[in-house]
């Protein structure tokens, strides 16, 4: 998505990203973005949390207004709660391993097909 | 003091390392960061809306573009099945917490955002960032062009 950012801001179209991934928002750079610390999934706010929505989205506009500077990033202030699930994310149990050798295997062969086909 | 903010390219990294893929994913970076400021009020501008999900279940196989919506005929819900998102710790049941959709409606209505453009953009995550540059990322900006959108607002999942 910062990539497209990047394109429109180029094309003149100022852009504000609203997410919770700030390692790779930051590291790509986008113009203005908006961070909620949230698991991925939620970027404008908590499910059914329209006055939370409303913020983050409006934060966001605001943001387009007075960003003066390119990488410009505004931290929101909402907390998810718990924390259980910084740590669950993506989390590679042992026991796991062989599941996921086999999943990467199974991506492997697909791309391959799919690289005959496009070849084809 | 807030806690620290996931490590997602770490954790990537090391979920591809675990499905045995040697080659590590490289993420976009740039020097450079293109920049334009607004020239007109953002109570007089026409903003449009840029999302990661999907109007139609996804499948891996399936080819990749740009796909659009109108913005008046909203579907209740996008599709996400494809993309990494945290499936144990939340849920998409509501379609404003990744696609503000409402929301924006709200600030419209409170002349906060002059309006929205007609059309709506469902942009594929590339594993390719050539084709994100060439292909995408073109097509999203022909599209707010002919909406004459003059502000994007982007919402990743």
């Amino acid at each position: 998505m910062c990539l497209v950012a990047h394109h429109l801001e180029e094309a003149g179209v100022p852009t504000v990203i609203l997410g919770s991934a700030l390692d790779i928002v930051e590291h790509c750079r986008a113009p203005r973005f908006v961070f909620t610390d949230f698991p991925l999934g939620n970027p404008c706010g908590r499910p059914y949390d329209a006055d939370m929505q409303l913020a983050i989205v409006a934060s966001g506009v605001a943001l387009l207004e007075s960003a003066e500077r390119p990488g410009t990033v505004v931290r929101t202030p909402y907390d998810w709660g718990s924390d259980t699930w910084r740590k669950e994310y993506m989390e590679l149990r042992p026991e796991d391993a062989e599941a996921m050798q086999s999943r990467g295997e199974a991506r492997r062969t697909m791309r391959a097909g799919m690289r005959e086909r496009r070849r084809g | 003091m807030p806690a620290e903010a996931v490590a997602y390219m770490e954790r990537t990294r090391e979920y591809y390392e675990a499905q045995g893929f040697e080659k590590p994913y490289r993420w976009a970076q740039f020097d450079e960061v293109p920049f334009t400021l607004p020239d007109k009020p953002i109570a007089e501008s026409r903003l449009a809306l840029i999302t990661t999900a999907s109007l139609h279940q996804r499948h891996e196989t399936d080819p990749r573009r740009v796909m659009s919506g109108l913005i008046d005929q909203c579907p209740e819900r996008l599709y996400a099945n494809d993309l990494f998102w945290d499936r144990k710790a939340t849920h998409l049941e509501d379609i404003n917490s990744y696609f503000p959709i409402d929301r924006l409606k709200a600030l419209v209505e409170r002349a906060r955002i002059g309006e929205l453009a007609p059309r709506f953009h469902c942009v594929p995550t590339e594993y390719s960032q050539r084709r994100t540059l060439e292909k995408d990322a073109p097509e999203v900006l022909k599209r707010c062009r002919e909406d004459g959108a003059d502000l994007a607002l982007l919402v990743p999942l």
